[in-house]
């Protein structure tokens, strides 16, 4: 399968063998210079923007302090830190010294910085602030190569005087010393590059074993944000707010290839916790967001509206029906007859526009959901509010992007049809595989992860899926996780659980039910949503656990799961369940840091639990550890109700 | 750090006849971050508000900055750059954050009525500069960000306290005084609220001399530099840190609880 050919964008850029990002950050600044803004940070209070010309200055700053600390070619820079300007700059700045990029989740635990830094070889490790700065002092006696720690932000950094210790700003002097020098000396650097040098380095999060590197060239990258845009051009007048961790790939997409390629705005919010007003204030034309956001949003208005009084939910309860059936007739590809529009364009006015206004999303003519599995629930509800919410499918290994939906041609249990360039077919087993210019060099110093993850050009994706009778991929499942049902279906646990995250109740799940009698699943009960709910009906808790296991809270949770199997071929259906004592967190490596969840090891870690969902007890006696972020292990004891969905749930 | 900017001398309160406080002298030197402690109804809020000026002692001499204070009112002091959080919370619950420390600044504001009225030159530039003080040296400090609009009244308990404590630092004060600041907070909060004190108390920028009453020993004698312990109205010890958890008196009167009080936050 390949892509319908969508012809060359009119003023795209032509990716040579010659062109680089670098390169390409000059060539727009060139164009753009002090006319158009780059980017924006609000910061203080107020949106700070910072134009092209100001944007290439401290990229050139930066560079050229770096060479002056002993950057060569091909050296990794690892960057930790929220999305801010800074952030950008160093990541350009490394490319255009010749260097490789390389980022952190913020989250990421002193092990695995210390494993990514180690492995990657990495010379400079540029942070954020004090809690990143001494994640490196705690690990830099086991990572011999790590030259430098740069700072940006001074809080709290009063009294660290160790010579590794150096700040942006003084980098940035060093390199407006060097500048002078040798006003040549970045012009130099920046032309040396081809498009076929690494530029990027990305360590995959890995729902089974350790980090992978995934190598990007300049080229994957180019190729990438064109072939995107060859499907949904952006336009330079376009916003876009970068608040997602630039260490996934779907933010590097949109901040980096897009951007770039494209000339858009990026906008930075202020803080992590303003980053759903600051969205709202900015009122974004694209968005690309895992599946976790856009739950969120649908959590939102769900505990909004049973919180609201009763005329506004009757208003929402009529509109959602006419978006609803107006949202089915587009995805059948039917014609809306007329007073449907009319009845549309009212519930709009009444209702939905207030809606999108409200998550931000007033203004989007893309919104992009990708990296794991979302119930066709989020997306009925979406389109139904007016919201042209499309699936993208992809890796890092390729860029991040191969499949998207089409504007007209949007189907909720497929992943759409491959962008420009881009083939996909199906292998041996139902592994789907796809190439294009986009698909990686390697994995860093792993010859033989890369052997069996990229053969004659194809990626094998590990993923299963087919491609029906529109042309459309569907994505089962990673291929390890399919289960084999009682009578002999294969079945995607994730798609069972993406259908239950529609409830505003229920954060995560764990589907268990390869060769077992029937399926169970293991709950994590929403503590905001379900707290508020027993407020409200008089039940008192004094913490999740408790919470968790209350015997209403059983029933409240029960429904969904109702729902759930209403829809369900018998062995499919739920037949037992248990909520969760606490919430699955990538801190133990039940989740990786995209919050996928890490199947074996979460169904290993609770096996007890799941064992005893399969005999008749109604009650499992447990005593566990929990490890906080500072490294308290505290004893949890606690007795885990068993319940089962009970009747209701047949078709 | 030698100079001594605060100075209580032979301070008595009584209540109809009950002494709060006897005989309490003590110096604060500048830039230091200087404790109070004692068993609960040892008198540490009483010495708080002699200073503040929501009590005027019975007998003895206080002096802030060289002058005698003694009989003043708390907005003169205030004036002269003495600021306070208090145990329980009193912030105006159906103001704004943002308004709420605009409040603190509110001594310093010279525009007048007409000014105010019309929004006309000197009283735009000053509400200007007032506005960046707080956004970049107050909201910034203390991570507020995400809740500066937000009505003070709706917040979490652990957020107001850290609200107050902007409001009192919108007064740009020489001296502070913190009256439990970490009373009822969790450990990640207390954990804050701590490195926030160090902050005014050590960067450039605010230099801020602290007198902080607290009962989180923990706390206490980790950020002090020294410490004052009272016990009924009188003071039975004063030293370093290290001085005080040795001093036979603190520990009959006080510190046989610090175990306790210690363990309760982890």
């Amino acid at each position: 399968m390949s892509a319908a050919d969508e012809l060359n964008r009119p003023g795209e850029i032509e990716i040579t063998e010659d062109l680089t990002l670098p390169k390409l950050l000059v060539r727009q600044c060139e164009k753009f210079g002090d006319a158009k803004v780059a980017m924006r940070e609000k910061e203080y209070g107020i949106w700070r923007p910072v134009t092209w010309k100001q944007y290439l200055d401290n990229v050139r700053q930066i560079t050229l302090g770096l060479i002056a600390l002993g950057m060569e070619d091909g050296d990794k820079v690892i960057m930790i830190g929220d999305n801010r300007p800074q952030a950008l700059w160093t990541e350009m700045a490394a490319m255009c010294g010749g260097g490789v990029g390389v980022w952190l989740f913020q989250d990421c635990l002193m092990e695995e910085v210390k494993y990514i830094i180690d492995h990657s070889d990495c010379k400079f490790y540029v942070a954020e602030g004090q809690e990143e700065v001494d994640k490196a002092l705690a690990i830099r006696d086991s990572c011999p190569k790590l030259k430098k720690i740069i700072w940006d932000d001074p809080k709290g950094l009063r009294h660290y005087d160790d010579p590794m210790l150096i700040s942006l700003k003084e980098v940035m002097k060093l390199g407006r010393e060097k500048d002078k020098e040798d006003p040549e000396l970045f012009n130099r650097v920046v032309s040396k590059g081809k498009t076929q040098d690494e530029c990027l380095l990305f360590y995959t999060s890995g729902t089974t074993s350790l980090p992978k590197g995934a190598l990007l060239t300049h080229y994957n990258m180019l190729t990438m944000g064109q072939n995107l845009m060859r499907v949904d051009p952006c336009t330079p007048t376009d916003d876009f707010v970068s608040y997602l961790p630039f260490a996934w790939i779907g933010e590097q997409m949109m901040s980096i290839s897009c951007g770039l390629q494209v000339g858009y705005t990026i906008n930075f919010p202020e803080e992590p916790e303003t980053a759903q007003h600051n969205v709202r204030e900015i009122g974004p034309h694209v968005m690309f967001a895992p599946p976790r956001l856009y739950e969120q949003f649908t959590r939102t208005v769900q505990v909004k509206y049973l919180d609201a009084t009763w005329i506004k939910r009757k208003v929402y309860e009529l509109a959602m029906k006419i978006g609803y059936h107006t949202a089915e007739l587009k995805f059948e590809k039917k014609p809306v007859p007329i007073h449907w529009k009319i009845l549309r364009g009212l519930a709009d006015w009444a209702c939905y526009g207030k809606i999108r206004d409200h998550l931000g999303l007033s203004r989007v003519r893309h919104a992009y959901t990708g990296g794991a599995a979302m119930g066709p629930d989020h997306f009925r509800f979406f389109h139904a509010i007016g919201v042209n919410l499309k699936q993208i499918y992809g890796q890092t290994e390729i860029a991040g992007i191969s499949v998207v939906h089409r504007d007209d041609d949007i189907k909720f249990d497929t992943v759409g049809t491959p962008i420009p360039g881009t083939q996909v077919k199906i292998g041996e087993n139902d592994e789907i595989l796809s190439t294009s210019p986009s698909v990686f060099v390697g994995y860093y110093k792993m010859p033989e992860e890369t052997e069996k993850t990229l053969k004659d050009g194809w990626l094998y994706s590990g993923d299963t899926g087919f491609i029906d009778e529109d042309g459309h991929l569907v994505v089962f499942d990673r291929s390890k996780d399919i289960m084999i049902l009682s009578d002999g279906r294969k079945f995607s646990p994730q798609f069972l659980e993406a259908r239950l995250k529609f409830s505003p109740y229920l954060r995560d799940a764990l589907i268990v039910g390869h060769q077992r009698p029937y399926v169970v699943a293991i709950l994590c009960i929403d503590y905001n949503t379900v707290g508020k709910w027993a407020e409200d009906n008089g039940i008192n808790y004094t913490s999740y656990t408790e919470l968790s296991q209350h015997p209403e809270i059983y029933d409240l949770v029960a429904n969904p799961i109702k729902e759930v199997n209403r829809t369900l071929p018998e062995a499919a259906q739920i037949v037992r369940f248990a909520n969760l004592y606490k919430e699955f967190d990538a801190d133990d490596d039940e989740l990786t840091r995209t919050r996928k969840i890490r199947r074996a090891f979460v169904e290993n870690r609770y096996k007890d639990i799941i064992n005893a969902l399969y005999t008749d007890t109604e009650k499992f006696h447990m005593e566990t550890n929990i490890t906080y972020e500072d490294g308290r292990v505290v004893e949890i004891v606690a007795d885990i109700r068993l319940q089962s969905v009970g009747e209701g749930g047949k078709k | 750090m030698s100079e001594v900017i605060l100075e209580a001398k032979n301070i008595f309160l009584s209540f109809h006849g009950v002494a709060a406080l006897t005989n309490v002298s003590f110096q604060v030197k500048r830039g230091e971050i200087f404790s109070i402690i004692g068993p609960n109804g040892a008198g540490k809020t009483c010495m708080m508000n002699c200073v503040s000026g929501l009590y005027h002692p019975k007998q003895g001499e206080m002096t802030f900055k060289g002058t005698d204070i003694t009989k003043l009112s708390p907005h003169r002091r205030a004036g002269m750059g003495l600021s306070r959080t208090f145990q329980k919370i009193e912030l105006f619950g159906g103001m704004t954050v943002l308004d709420n420390i605009r409040l603190g600044r509110h001594l310093h504001l010279k525009a007048g009525l007409f000014g105010s009225c019309y929004y006309w030159g000197a009283t735009s530039r000053e509400e200007i500069r007032v506005r960046e003080f707080i956004e970049e040296e107050i909201i910034d400090l203390l991570e507020i960000e995400a809740i500066r609009n937000e009505v003070t009244g709706m917040l979490p308990y652990g957020l107001q306290k850290r609200v107050e404590l902007a409001r009192a630092l919108a007064l740009k004060p020489e001296l502070i005084l913190l009256d439990e600041p970490l009373a009822g907070l969790n450990l990640e909060e207390v954990e804050d609220m701590a490195r926030f004190i160090v902050d005014i108390s050590e960067d450039e920028r605010w230099k801020i001399t602290c007198v902080l009453v607290e009962h989180d020993m923990g706390v206490v004698m980790d950020l002090s530099d020294r410490v004052m312990a009272l016990n009924f109205g009188v003071k039975i010890a004063e030293g370093t840190p290290a001085e005080i958890q040795e001093n036979p008196e603190v520990i009959k009167a006080y510190l046989g609880e610090v175990e306790d009080l210690y363990v309760s936050r982890r």
